[in-house]
């Protein structure tokens, strides 16, 4: 069932910071997995650690069911890597450049197939452009382009929108699906809510080196997300009266809304009787509106949460 | 084996060398001409012949080295300092690739364009002097070992430096001098006793009395001890990269 297996792995690095701590994940055939996190939680240094470019202190990470360190060969045949960094050389060819990487991953050159990928991703035109003259967006693609021209079966995508304008990551989330039907697995790390909640299948949640957790992008947000309602009233109360002191109703600066917040899955969510002593308060309602948690919202208490826990 | 991986290493590498065709082999040949003038005919015609060889032939040997020693080390240690510089190494590093075939394309690059810059130099200096090579089979030998060895120092130094200051300093406090006292120019005999008993401490004393003895069939000291220190120098350079491969040193921590 899974493709990539992640036991216990832990992380220090030589200044004695700790980037990983005890993490299991196992990553599953043909997902989109994205892991999110703010910043130095640890998302670079675990795919860092899964694609060997970084030595784990401890743990182990099967590919396909091959160990990582002792299988390196196979393991890395089948794991594409697009980094976060505009990392390129300067003075080559996009071709070249292109060539180079595939060499790299023991394949023997295929001008045909490289010639989908440059198309694929609208850089067949670009093909002999020196790499150093190329935009930041073109620079990007040249890195998936490099990752794909071994033709991965896992893909892992570092920050792929990070100071993407909006064509682009639209583009990038079009061909991650394509990717996606084409079998290839693919995990990629984001700051953006909205590009795990639009393309993901499951979400992992990493801070402070933690994996906090993962979960199915909709079970996660089933069982985390509360709903909020909010009553807005034809004029403005200053204060509640006692009745409605049971429900911890928020009221907005202007008194017009009231904002009730209640979990979805429950038998009871309470509206029914909120409606009734609203009524018997004798409060007139104009309009109302229910909002759902987002991922973000999600996030950020995950987050705060756990910072709070470790303070 | 990852044959394609090697190849595509090497290749990019010689193309590098390629593309600034006269950084890479035009210098070393201008180089070798002003010391010619130089030593050669300007100071060379006041200096007696050293032993039985004119002075002019004496320093073909030694000019060679010096130029190899200088560049295996520059090209290696920039060739794999470049890519770290810039990130790119992350592909390399990502790639199923042993830590042998890593080192045969970067380093085998810089000992091809070495072992070039030796040939050039070689053809340009017999325009200047008629050179006769008494063990051709020895004096490819050392070349190779030679050039092999300190294109791994060099790598060395590539992948410890940790900014462009760093990648400098070696080649420039420490290579230099030891090539320049080494007797490039002048045969350790003709030092004070003192003097001489301190070259022997110099390693490089060894690499180019071995590389004129195989063309003069006259050394400063025997060749047996010269090959033996080439041998040991590449030895260890091959353990402390073989040590850097394994702890990941600068690499991967």
């Amino acid at each position: 069932m899974s493709i990539v297996s992640i036991s216990n792995l832990s992380k220090t690095y030589a200044d004695g910071f700790q980037a990983l701590k005890n993490v299991d994940l196992e990553i599953r055939r043909g997902e989109i997995l994205a892991l999110l996190g703010p910043n130095g939680a640890g998302k670079t240094t675990l795919i860092s650690i899964i694609c060997g470019i970084v030595n784990a202190s401890s743990g182990a990470v099967t590919v396909d069911g091959y160990d990582s360190v002792k299988d390196y060969r196979i393991t890395r045949e089948l794991i594409g890597l697009v980094p976060q960094e505009l990392a390129l050389g300067a003075f080559e060819k996009v071709w070249d450049s292109l060539c180079f990487s595939r060499g790299l991953f023991a394949k023997k050159p295929d001008p045909a197939y490289l010639e989908k990928v440059l198309k694929d991703l609208a850089l067949w035109d670009k093909r002999k452009a020196i790499l150093m003259e190329l935009s930041g967006g073109m620079k990007r693609r040249v890195l998936i382009a490099k990752a794909l021209v071994h033709e991965p079966r896992v893909l892992f995508l570092d920050e792929p929108t990070a100071g993407v304008d909006v064509e682009l990551r639209k583009d990038m989330w079009a061909l991650v699906e394509q990717l996606r039907q084409a079998g290839v697995t693919i995990i990629l790390t984001t700051h953006y809510i909205e590009e795990a909640e639009a393309i993901a299948d499951r979400v992992g949640v990493i801070n402070r080196g933690e994996l906090l957790l993962v979960d199915d992008k909709h079970a996660l947000m089933h069982k985390l997300g509360k709903r909020q309602l909010e009553i807005e009233l034809v004029s403005p109360v200053a204060a509640l009266p006692a009745s409605l002191a049971d429900f911890s109703l928020e009221i907005s600066r202007d008194g017009n809304i009231l904002t009730y917040t209640y979990d979805p899955h429950k038998a009871d969510t309470g509206i029914d009787k909120l409606m009734k002593t609203i009524a018997t308060a004798g409060f007139t309602i104009k309009d109302m509106n229910t909002v759902k948690s987002s991922l973000e919202d999600i996030f950020v208490n995950l987050i705060k949460g756990n910072g709070e826990d470790a303070a | 084996m990852n044959i394609y991986a090697i190849r595509v290493i090497y290749k990019y590498e010689m193309k590098r060398a390629f593309e600034t065709l006269g950084q890479s082999f035009a210098s070393p040949v201008l180089s070798t001409v002003l010391y010619f003038v130089v030593f050669g005919s300007a100071i060379g015609s006041r200096i007696d012949a050293v032993g039985e060889v004119s002075y002019g032939l004496f320093i073909v040997p030694g000019l060679i080295m010096l130029a190899i020693l200088t560049q295996s080390v520059a090209n290696a240690s920039f060739g794999i300092f470049f890519p770290r510089f810039t990130g790119q190494i992350y592909e390399v590093l990502s790639a199923p690739i042993s830590f042998i075939e890593i080192i045969i394309g970067y380093v085998g690059a810089a000992a091809t364009k070495s072992l070039l810059i030796a040939i050039i130099i070689l053809l340009t200096a017999s325009f200047f002097v008629e050179i006769h090579i008494a063990h051709p089979v020895w004096m490819l030998a050392f070349l190779l070992l030679t050039c092999i060895s300190f294109s791994l120092f060099g790598f060395i130094i590539g992948l410890w430096a940790k900014d462009f200051e760093n990648l400098q300093i070696i080649p420039l406090l420490v290579i230099t001098p030891l090539v320049f006292l080494g007797g490039s120019f002048y045969s350790i005999n003709m030092l004070p006793p003192f003097w001489q008993t301190v070259s022997l401490f110099n390693p490089v004393v060894y690499l180019i009395s071995g590389f004129r003895w195989s063309f003069f069939e006259a050394a400063d000291v025997s060749v047996g001890l010269s090959l033996f220190v080439v041998v040991l120098f590449l030895t260890a350079c091959l353990l402390i990269v073989w040590w850097m491969f394994k702890t990941g040193y600068r690499l991967k921590q």
